[in-house]
C-alpha cells in the first residue's frame, strides 16, 4: 500500500522523503510540512510518518485506536486546482472501489494549538471511518501560508483495515505467507508494545523527569534560534511538544496550566518558523 | 422578463453552513440588483454540499433609464464652489444645465442590460459573502488578498434566460456546464437554462432541494426502522446534517453487537450521532434498539452491503471506546473524582470547582434545614403565612450556613435531617462527573453520567437522581426538577453560580451573556414558581455573600502566590496588598443589619427576568414592576399571585375606574409636591357627605385589604380595594380639594394622600401604564 502511495504521488511529481527520526504527533510536525509550507516556493512531497499519540493508547483492547500509529503524509504548495481528484484517484490506486464504498468529505476544521497553525478541510470519511485528513492550510507559526498548501494525511492502519476487510487492526495481515515463511498479523508486531507503552505512558513515566525535559527542549530550543538555527530549534520544539503530551497524559497537568504549556510550546514553534523565514529572507 | 441562475459549485461546503448560505447568497442577489434598480419576481435558492443556487425569476431585460440631477452652487458662487463642484460630478461647466440662477449636473443613465448588472453583481457577491469562516487557495493565494471563500470555488453556472452572463470570480469562469454526482456522474452537465437545472442534475444523480433530501432522509429511514420492527428516533438536526452532506441520499439500516447495549443508552445514542451522524432506534418495547441508520451518498452496486458493514465497524470502535470510558469510570469511586476538582478552575477569580461544591452543598443544606425545600413540597399558597416577605428573619439560626457539615443538625423531624443529608450529599458528588472519562469525551453528558455512576456506587435514588437533574432546566422545553434533593441542589447550584458571577461584577451585558447567568436566573424561577418553592430570595443571597468573598480572597491569594513565584523583586509587596484587600472585602460581607445591597441587586435582576418568561403567559411587565415597587418582596411564588390578581383587578370595570381615580389623586399630590405621605389633617369644619363617605371607606378597606395581604389572599385585598371606587369617584365629583380655605384643603389633600398610600399597601400603581 505504502509502494502503491509512493508510486501514485511520485508520479505526480512528489519527492518521496522518509521519515522523520524524532517522536511527534503527526506527520504535519515533520519539517518538509511545517518548515516547507512557508515561504513561496513550490513544494510537493510525500513521506511515511510514524505518529505517537500518548492519549489515544487503549492497552491494545480497542480495535483501531493505538498510541503508536503511520501516517502517509503528502504536502502539495500551492495546492493544485484539481486537489480533490487527485486525493480520490489515490484511493482507487490503492484499492478503494466507489461504486460500493461511500467517500465523504465531512467539515473538519484543522488546528494545532501548539504550532500556531490553522487551514480549513475535511476528514474524509470511508462508510463512515475518518481515513485521511484533507486540509488547506491557511496559516503556519503565526505566519500567512503564501501561498496555501494542501495537506493529505492518509491514517495507514485504517485503510489497510478496509483494504483486507479486518475489524481489528491487530489482525491486519503484516506479510503475505507463502509455504516458507510464516503469516504475521499487525498485532504480532505492535500488540505488546501498544499494551507497555499505554502503561508507560499512564502510568509509570517518571513526570519529574518529563517536566525536566519539557524545560530543558525549550531552553535548548532558545539557545539555537540564539545561534541563527531554526531547524535545531524547531526540533526542540517537537520534542517540547511530545513531552507536553506525555505530561497530559500521565493526567499532571491541570486545566489551567493546560493552556500555559501549549502557549510555550507554540512559543518555541513560532520562534522557529520566524528565524526560518528570516534565514530565507521571506516576509511575513 | 426573464429567469436567471446561478451556481456557485465549490468543494464541500459544511452542512452546518449551507441553510444560512441559502439566505444569504439571495439577500446579497437581491440588494446587487437593487442597486440597479431592479427586482426578481420570485426567488429560490438551493444548497447541496458541492454547490450554492439561485434562480430567479421574472427579471427585466433592462434597467429603467434613470436621470440624475445634482444641485450645484449659485450662477456667480466664488469659483472655487463651482471648481469643487466640477470635479466632484466629472463635467465641464458648458455641460451644466442653468434654471433658476442655479447650476445644475444632470447625468443621464440609459438602462442597462440585465446581464450585465448581473455580471457584475457575481464578483461582487463572491467577495461580500459572510462565510463564518473562509480561506485562501491555489497559486492564487501567494497574496493574501486573494479571493476568498468557504472551500475552494471549482465552476460558476450563471445563465439569462438562456445565454450566459460572462463573468470570472477567483479565476473561475463562468458558463454553462457544472457536473453531477462525484462519484455516479463525474461528467460535465450542461444547463439550459433556471427551467431545467433541477432536472438535469436530478438525472446526474444530484437533488439540489434541502428540503427534499431531508424528506428522502426522513421517510427512508423511518421505513428501514419499521421494516426491522423499531421505530426510528427522529432528529431533526440529524436529518439537516446528513442532507447537508450528500447529494443522492440513501439510508441504510444496520446492527450492532447487542452486548453494548449494557452501556447507558444516552452514551450510544451520542456517540452515533454526534461522532457518526447516524440515528438510532426504538424497540417495541420503547428500550434502545441495536440498529442504527446511516445515510450514504450513493446507490451502491451491492446495495450497500459493504456501506453498511464499513459503518457498522466503525460504530462498534466508537462504542468500544464508550465502554471503556464507562468501565474505567465506574471503578474510581465519585468521592475520588471529586478530589480532582480542586485542580479544576472555576473562574480565575472565582477558585476551583472544588470551592463552588463545598459552597453549594452547605447552601442545598442550608435550604432544606430552613424549610424553603422541602419534603412538603409543594406548600400551599394561603394561609399557612410562612415568613412575611422580606421581613422574613432566620428563625433559631445564628449563623446563617452552618460552618462544617453540621456536627449537630437543627432538632427536626426525621426526615428533615435525612432529607439536608442527601441535599448535601449529592451537592458534593454533583460535579465529580466532570473529571470522568465520558463527560471528557462528551461534554453534554455532565450530570447524566455523574447520575449513573451515583446509581452504581449505591447512593441513594433520590441523590442519583439530583446529580443527574440538578443542571435542569436547560432550555425552555426542559422539564424542571421536582424530587426536593434535586430542587434544592438545583437552585443552590444555580443561586451559588448567579452570586458568585455578581460578586466579580460579571454581570450580562446587551446580548452578552458569558456564563450563561440569565439562563441560571430563569432555571431558578421555572424552579421556584413550577414547584411553589417559597424561597426568600432576600435572605437566601445573604448568606451566599460571605462563603463567595472567602472564595475570592482565596484564589486571589493563591493567584497571588503563584505570581509571587515567578516574581523575584517585588513579589512579597503584591502578596501583602493581596491580603490586605482580602480583608476589606470580608468586612463589606459581614455587615448583616439589613439585607446586602448586592442582594437587591440580584433580586432586580430576578424581576427583569421574570418579566421576560412572564410575557409568554400573557402577565403585564407594568404590573409585576407595580408589585416589585413595594420593596421587599421576594418569594416570587407570592409575588405572582399578587400580579396575578391585580391583573385580574385591573381588568374589571371596578380595577379600572380606582386605577383612574387614583391616578387623579396621585397627580394632584404630585403638582403640591407630596409624594411621600401626609400627616392626617382634620379641619375644623363638617366634611361634605362624599368626604366623609370617602372617609369611612377608607377605615373599612385599609385594615380589609392589610389582613388579605398578610393572609396571602390577593384577590380579597383587590375586593377591599373595588370597594373604594365608588366613594373616590363621588369625593371627585362634588368635593372641591383646592378649596380656599386651607384648612379644608390641607384635609382634603391629606385624605387623598391617605387613599393613594392605600392603594400602594396592595400594588404601586403609579407603574401600571395603559
Amino acid at each position: 500500500m505504502i509502494l502503491t502511495l509512493h508510486d501514485y504521488w511520485s508520479a505526480r511529481g512528489c519527492l518521496i522523503l522518509q521519515p522523520y527520526d524524532m517522536r511527534m504527533g503527526a506527520g504535519t510536525f515533520h519539517t518538509a510540512t511545517t518548515l516547507r509550507a512557508l515561504g513561496p516556493d513550490p513544494w510537493n512531497a510525500a513521506f511515511v510518518q510514524p505518529s505517537r499519540r500518548p492519549t489515544d493508547g487503549r492497552y491494545g483492547e480497542n480495535p483501531n485506536r493505538l498510541q503508536h500509529y503511520y501516517q502517509y503524509q503528502v504536502i502539495l504548495k500551492p495546492s493544485p486546482p484539481d486537489l480533490q481528484e487527485l486525493y480520490l484517484g489515490s484511493l482507487a490506486a490503492i484499492g478503494i472501489d466507489f461504486a460500493t464504498h461511500d467517500i465523504r468529505f465531512v467539515e473538519d476544521d484543522w488546528e494545532s494549538p501548539t504550532l500556531g497553525a490553522w487551514g480549513l478541510g475535511w476528514e474524509v470519511w470511508c462508510d463512515g471511518m475518518e481515513v485521511s485528513q484533507f486540509t488547506y492550510f491557511q496559516q503556519m507559526g503565526g505566519f500567512d501560508c503564501k501561498p496555501v498548501a494542501g495537506e493529505l494525511t492518509y491514517g495507514l492502519e485504517r485503510l489497510a483495515m478496509y483494504i483486507q476487510n479486518v475489524d481489528n487492526v491487530y489482525e491486519l495481515k503484516f506479510n503475505d505467507a507463502d509455504g516458507n515463511s510464516p503469516q504475521f498479523s499487525y498485532g504480532d508486531v505492535f500488540h505488546e508494545n501498544e499494551v507497555e507503552m499505554s502503561t508507560w505512558n499512564f502510568e509509570v513515566a517518571d513526570t519529574d523527569a518529563l517536566f525536566d525535559l519539557f524545560r530543558k527542549a525549550e531552553a535548548e530550543c532558545r539557545n539555537c534560534l540564539d545561534h541563527g538555527l531554526p531547524i535545531p530549534a524547531y526540533e526542540q520544539a517537537i520534542e517540547a511538544s511530545h513531552v507536553f503530551n506525555l505530561l497530559n497524559a500521565r493526567g499532571v497537568i491541570s486545566v489551567a496550566e493546560r493552556q500555559a504549556y501549549i502557549g510555550r510550546v507554540r512559543d518555541l514553534a513560532k520562534g522557529s518558523c520566524q528565524a526560518w523565514m528570516e534565514k530565507n529572507g521571506w516576509a511575513a | 422578463m426573464t429567469d436567471f441562475l446561478l451556481e456557485l459549485r465549490s468543494e464541500e461546503i459544511p452542512a452546518r453552513m449551507q441553510e444560512k448560505a441559502r439566505e444569504d447568497l439571495a439577500r446579497l442577489f437581491a440588494a446587487e440588483l437593487d442597486k440597479a434598480g431592479i427586482k426578481a419576481a420570485e426567488t429560490v435558492t438551493y444548497a447541496t454540499p458541492r454547490r450554492l443556487a439561485l434562480i430567479a425569476r421574472g427579471l427585466p431585460e433592462q434597467t429603467e433609464a434613470v436621470r440624475e440631477e445634482t444641485k450645484g452652487p449659485r450662477v456667480g458662487a466664488p469659483p472655487q464652489a463651482l471648481d469643487g463642484f466640477l470635479r466632484k460630478t466629472g463635467l465641464s461647466q458648458d455641460q451644466l444645465v442653468e434654471r433658476d440662477g442655479v447650476y445644475f449636473a444632470v447625468v443621464e443613465k440609459p438602462g442597462r442590460a440585465t446581464a450585465d448588472v448581473i455580471a457584475d453583481a457575481i464578483p461582487a457577491i463572491v467577495r461580500a459573502f459572510p462565510w463564518p469562516k473562509s480561506m485562501r487557495w491555489g497559486e492564487a493565494s501567494l497574496s493574501t488578498e486573494s479571493p476568498r471563500w468557504v472551500r475552494p470555488l471549482q465552476g460558476i453556472v450563471a445563465l439569462l434566460g438562456g445565454s450566459v452572463v460572462d463573468c470570472e470570480v477567483a479565476g473561475v469562469r463562468s458558463g454553462a456546464a457544472t457536473v453531477g454526482h462525484r462519484f455516479h456522474h463525474p461528467d460535465p452537465v450542461t444547463i439550459g437554462g433556471a427551467d431545467d437545472y433541477a432536472v438535469k442534475l436530478r438525472a446526474a444523480h444530484v437533488i439540489v432541494d434541502g428540503a427534499e433530501r431531508r424528506a428522502i432522509i426522513g421517510e427512508g429511514a423511518r421505513n428501514l426502522a419499521a421494516d426491522a420492527g423499531l421505530a426510528l428516533i427522529e432528529d431533526e438536526g440529524l436529518l439537516f446534517e446528513n442532507a447537508g452532506l450528500t447529494e443522492w441520499p440513501v439510508p441504510l439500516l444496520g446492527r450492532f453487537d447487542p452486548d453494548f447495549l449494557d452501556v447507558p443508552p444516552e452514551v450510544i445514542q451520542l456517540t452515533a450521532r454526534v461522532n457518526q451522524k447516524y440515528f438510532v432506534c426504538r424497540d417495541a418495547g420503547g428500550k434502545l434498539a441495536n440498529a442504527f441508520v446511516c445515510v450514504a451518498n450513493i446507490s451502491a452496486k451491492d446495495g450497500g452491503a459493504k456501506i453498511v458493514e464499513g459503518n457498522r465497524k466503525v460504530l462498534a470502535a466508537r462504542l468500544s471506546d464508550a465502554r471503556f470510558f464507562y468501565e474505567t469510570d465506574l471503578k474510581v469511586p465519585l468521592e475520588q473524582q471529586a478530589e480532582k476538582l480542586k485542580n479544576i478552575v472555576f473562574h480565575e477569580k472565582l477558585g476551583t470547582v472544588a470551592d463552588k461544591v463545598e459552597r453549594v452543598a452547605k447552601l442545598a443544606r442550608w435550604l432544606v434545614e430552613q424549610g424553603i425545600v422541602g419534603s412538603d413540597l409543594p406548600l400551599p399558597l394561603a394561609g399557612e403565612g410562612r415568613g412575611e416577605g422580606a421581613a422574613g428573619k432566620p428563625e433559631a439560626q445564628t449563623s446563617p450556613v452552618p460552618d462544617s457539615p453540621s456536627p449537630n443538625p437543627l432538632p427536626q423531624a426525621g426526615e428533615g435531617y435525612l432529607l439536608a443529608d442527601l441535599a448535601e450529599r449529592a451537592a458534593r458528588l454533583c460535579k465529580a462527573d466532570l473529571v470522568t472519562g465520558m463527560v471528557g469525551e462528551f461534554p453534554e453528558l455532565q450530570g447524566l453520567m455523574g447520575g449513573y455512576y451515583a446509581a452504581a456506587q449505591g447512593e441513594h435514588p433520590a441523590v442519583a437522581e439530583a446529580i443527574r437533574d440538578h443542571y435542569k432546566p436547560v432550555g425552555q422545553g426542559d422539564e424542571v426538577p421536582t424530587a426536593p434533593v434535586t430542587v434544592a441542589v438545583s437552585l443552590a447550584d444555580k443561586l451559588d453560580t448567579i452570586a458568585a458571577f455578581f460578586a466579580i461584577d460579571e454581570k450580562p451585558t446587551g446580548s452578552k451573556d458569558p456564563f450563561a447567568l440569565r439562563r441560571a436566573v430563569l432555571g431558578c424561577i421555572r424552579i421556584t414558581l413550577e414547584n411553589t418553592v417559597r424561597t426568600c430570595l432576600l435572605r437566601t443571597l445573604d448568606v451566599l455573600w460571605v462563603p463567595v468573598a472567602e472564595t475570592i480572597n482565596t484564589a486571589e491569594e493563591r493567584r497571588r502566590d503563584a505570581l509571587a513565584d515567578y516574581a523575584i523583586a517585588g513579589g512579597s509587596m503584591m502578596v501583602a496588598f493581596g491580603k490586605a484587600d482580602a480583608v476589606v472585602i470580608r468586612r463589606g460581607a459581614y455587615s448583616s443589619d439589613a439585607h446586602d445591597s448586592r442582594s437587591y441587586d440580584l433580586l432586580n435582576f430576578f424581576a427583569d427576568r421574570l418579566k421576560v418568561q412572564q410575557r409568554e403567559a400573557g402577565v403585564r411587565h407594568d404590573l409585576i414592576d407595580a408589585v416589585f415597587a413595594l420593596g421587599g418582596e421576594d418569594d416570587l411564588v407570592r409575588l405572582l399571585a399578587r400580579v396575578k390578581a391585580l391583573q385580574a383587578f385591573i381588568g374589571t370595570e371596578d380595577g379600572a375606574n380606582l386605577l383612574t381615580g387614583y391616578r387623579r389623586a396621585a397627580n394632584i399630590l404630585k403638582k403640591e409636591g407630596h409624594d411621600s405621605p401626609l400627616p392626617a389633617a382634620r379641619g375644623d369644619y363638617t366634611p361634605e357627605p362624599a368626604e366623609d363617605a370617602l372617609i369611612h371607606a377608607l377605615a373599612v378597606a385599609e385594615p380589609m385589604a392589610a389582613a388579605s395581604v398578610a393572609a396571602e389572599d390577593f384577590a380579597g385585598a383587590m375586593a377591599a380595594l373595588a370597594a373604594l371606587r365608588e366613594p373616590i369617584d363621588s369625593f371627585f365629583e362634588t368635593v372641591t380639594v383646592n378649596d380656599p380655605d386651607p384648612a379644608k384643603r390641607a384635609a382634603r389633600l391629606a385624605l387623598l394622600a391617605r387613599m393613594r398610600d392605600a392603594v400602594h399597601k396592595v400594588a404601586d400603581f403609579s407603574r401600571i401604564e395603559g
